[in-house]
């Protein structure tokens, strides 16, 4: 440890200024986060707003007003992200019990630091993964789902590429794996030992320790991290971007070649039309973007915020 | 759970109930493993084989429990083997995509390929990557430079100066709200910014930094507050009770004593933000030359490289791609292995 009292200024130094340069100067960095963060809304707010109302043909051949172009990608969105929670999901509680309840130690210490890795991989990675590889593979599966299970609109007419909005959801899962299972897995091995043993005294099975005393502590744990993967997949960009052909047709099919794609993707596609009017809704979409993610984030954040002072108490 | 009802008439309950031999799971599983091999046998592909083998296992052994032990072991086992399946499953992604990277991109990987640039001053010149591993280590190196002073002096004004007051707990939200900002919001924002300020045509390296700092801000805030709150304030009081002022205490005492979880944490911000595409895009342009200067021209980095091989959809391109993401990851990979060294090599000393 440093030995302060070696230093011979300690005595002389005016320890007024330097306390009040080091205290304005930690200050200042916490108001440059404010202010970064207001200045994102406002250059936004500033160069988006006149994307909300351009001349009809600046919304392209699909549609003639903001809302018109907007809706189809929000759908492409949410349906994604939708895909890609209901995968994710189960699949993280499941691989987050396995670590914290299930596993012995020299099997989930590492099990949990490949996890990690998984959210270490680069988006654009698990893109060129998506697209040259995943999605070739998928399309026998979707033929068979389209075959067997057509009568259900999801699995409409399937694409021959792959490159599906469910590719694009399967891909997306992937990414949010990692979150969702560090989150859990952390609120389940936060379960005070005694609740474990006093379900286990009442003759309950393993699961049923799990069901009565687990679940019941983590439950906010566990909605919070579904609410922070749900925030990651809305804005995931590149995933989406080169996994999924884009149209603009809205229907219930996941599996056609046609499905509108997500706000974040349409950015990264159409940025390069440098015209000051299409950048103008593109900017427009990502306020609508930024505001979504941020009220997602939001209620994950409160229900954390909440349950800890419930705990607290 | 507190009511007591009164037991009626007496229910006879043995103390013993019939349980599976302790093989049973092993042996169920063989069955399965062998019926999924069959299938494969048969001409089925593995993928098939090992959908058949894992679903007879899960009704297999759960419906063999309900048999002999009851509903509740069953649902017991069932949900057991179900855990232990997404435990496998999440394996699988992560071996597929490192093993298909490696695959593809170790043949594209030599010397070549390292140094030279993608700029053809001869129609026969071999091109590479040497220009987005410049642009990927500078504009990552800025964001850094950025985001380490401001995140670090954050979480200190947090920890040390904050005292849950007002400023800092909005603070520490709008931080929690940073954390959430998609990253092609984060470009959008540096676009807005710079093209307002230079004109539309604008594209610079620094423009990528900013984006990439309003992203790694907030990891690095996080990382350094958890660390300073870990050290023991034992150790303050005893720096103050020697007389030494607040900031010579924070500078001498606190930081040295957090450094290890500090520099781990800003090691893996960085291995989180190199890898980002999508804010790259928009503002930092793209260049075939090798570009030195951050604020002025565009600037091609590794991830940006990969985005726009795969959208050229040749063969050689899709080459170049696998290539240019193996170099990628291990760079993100060896970051990691950084943190971790460095998280151990500067932890305080006990005793």
């Amino acid at each position: 440890m440093t030995n302060t009292a070696a230093s011979p200024d300690w005595t002389t130094s005016k320890a007024g200024i330097g306390d009040r340069i080091f205290a304005a100067l930690a200050l200042a960095a916490g108001l440059v986060i404010v202010g970064a963060l207001a200045a994102v809304f406002v250059f936004l707010a500033i160069k988006g707003a006149p994307g909300f109302s351009r001349a009809a043909d600046v919304y392209g051949p699909h549609a003639t007003d903001f809302f018109g172009y907007v809706g189809p990608l929000l759908v492409g969105t949410l349906t994604a992200s939708v895909i890609a929670l209901i995968i994710a999901v189960p699949l993280a509680w499941g691989i987050a019990l396995a670590i914290s309840h299930y596993a012995p130690k020299w099997l989930g210490t590492p099990v949990a630091y490949v996890i990690d890795l998984l959210a270490a991989v680069p988006s654009v990675v698990y893109g060129l993964w998506g697209a040259f590889y995943l999605a070739p593979k998928t399309v026998p599966a979707y033929e068979w789902l389209h075959e067997h299970f057509g009568f259900i609109p999801f699995f409409g007419e399937t694409s021959a590429t792959g490159r599906t909005v469910m590719t694009a959801g399967i891909v997306l899962a992937i990414m949010i794996l990692p979150i969702i299972t560090a989150i859990s897995r952390e609120v389940f091995s936060r379960t005070p030992r005694l609740n474990e043993e006093a379900a286990y005294a009442l003759g309950a099975t393993k699961w049923e320790m799990i069901r009565m005393s687990v679940f019941p502590y983590a439950r906010s744990g566990m909605v919070s991290a579904v609410m922070l993967g749900l925030g990651r997949a809305l804005g995931e960009t590149m995933a989406v971007t080169m996994v999924l052909s884009v149209g603009f047709d809205l229907s219930w099919n996941l599996l056609g070649s046609s499905s509108p794609t997500s706000i974040a993707a349409n950015i990264a596609l159409k940025y390069k039309e440098r015209s000051a009017d299409l950048l103008a809704v593109l900017i427009a979409t990502g306020l609508v973007l930024f505001l979504m993610t941020f009220v997602v984030n939001f209620v994950a954040r409160w229900i954390v915020g909440r349950s800890e002072r419930k705990m607290a108490r | 759970m507190s009511t007591f009802e009164e037991v009626e008439s007496r229910v006879h309950v043995p103390l013993t109930t019939p349980r599976l031999p302790r093989v049973a799971p092993i042996l169920v599983g063989v069955m399965a493993v062998a019926l999924g091999g069959l299938v494969v046998v048969l001409g089925a592909s593995i993928f098939v084989g090992v959908l058949a083998a894992a679903v007879t296992f899960l009704v297999a052994l759960p419906g063999w429990s309900y048999g002999v032990e009851g509903r509740r072991a069953a649902v017991d086992r069932l949900m057991t083997a179900l855990i232990w399946s997404a435990f496998g499953v999440a394996v699988v992604p992560l071996v597929s995509l490192l093993w298909q990277v490696v695959s593809s991109g170790i043949e594209r990987i030599d010397g070549t390929f390292l140094t030279y640039s993608a700029f053809r001053t001869q129609i026969d010149q071999p091109t590479g990557i040497y220009h987005a591993i410049i642009g990927t280590l500078m504009i990552t190196l800025g964001a850094a430079l950025i985001s380490v002073p401001i995140g670090v002096l954050a979480a200190i004004y947090l920890v040390e100066y904050g005292n849950k007051n007002r400023l800092s707990r909005s603070i520490t939200f709008l931080v929690d709200v940073m954390t959430g900002i998609p990253s092609i919001v984060a470009g959008l924002f540096a676009f807005a910014l710079f093209t307002l300020m230079f004109g539309p045509a604008y594209v610079s390296g620094f423009g990528g930094s900013v984006a990439l700092s309003l992203l790694m801000i907030p990891i690095v805030v996080r990382a350094t507050e958890e660390m300073l709150m870990l050290v023991p304030s034992d150790l303050r009081e005893a720096s103050y009770a020697l007389g030494t002022p607040k900031w010579r205490t924070i500078m001498k005492v606190v930081i040295p004593t957090a450094l290890g979880g500090i520099l781990t944490g800003i090691t893996l911000a960085i291995s989180r933000i190199i890898g980002e595409t999508a804010p790259l895009l928009l503002i930092a342009g793209a260049a075939t030359k090798t570009n030195f200067n951050l604020f002025d021209g565009g600037m091609t980095t590794l991830p940006v490289y990969i985005y726009t091989e795969r959208l050229d959809g040749s063969d050689e391109a899709k080459l170049n791609a696998w290539g240019a993401a193996l170099v990628l990851i291990v760079i993100v990979m060896l970051l990691n292995l950084v943190a971790r060294l460095v998280g151990r090599l500067f932890a305080p000393s006990k005793g």
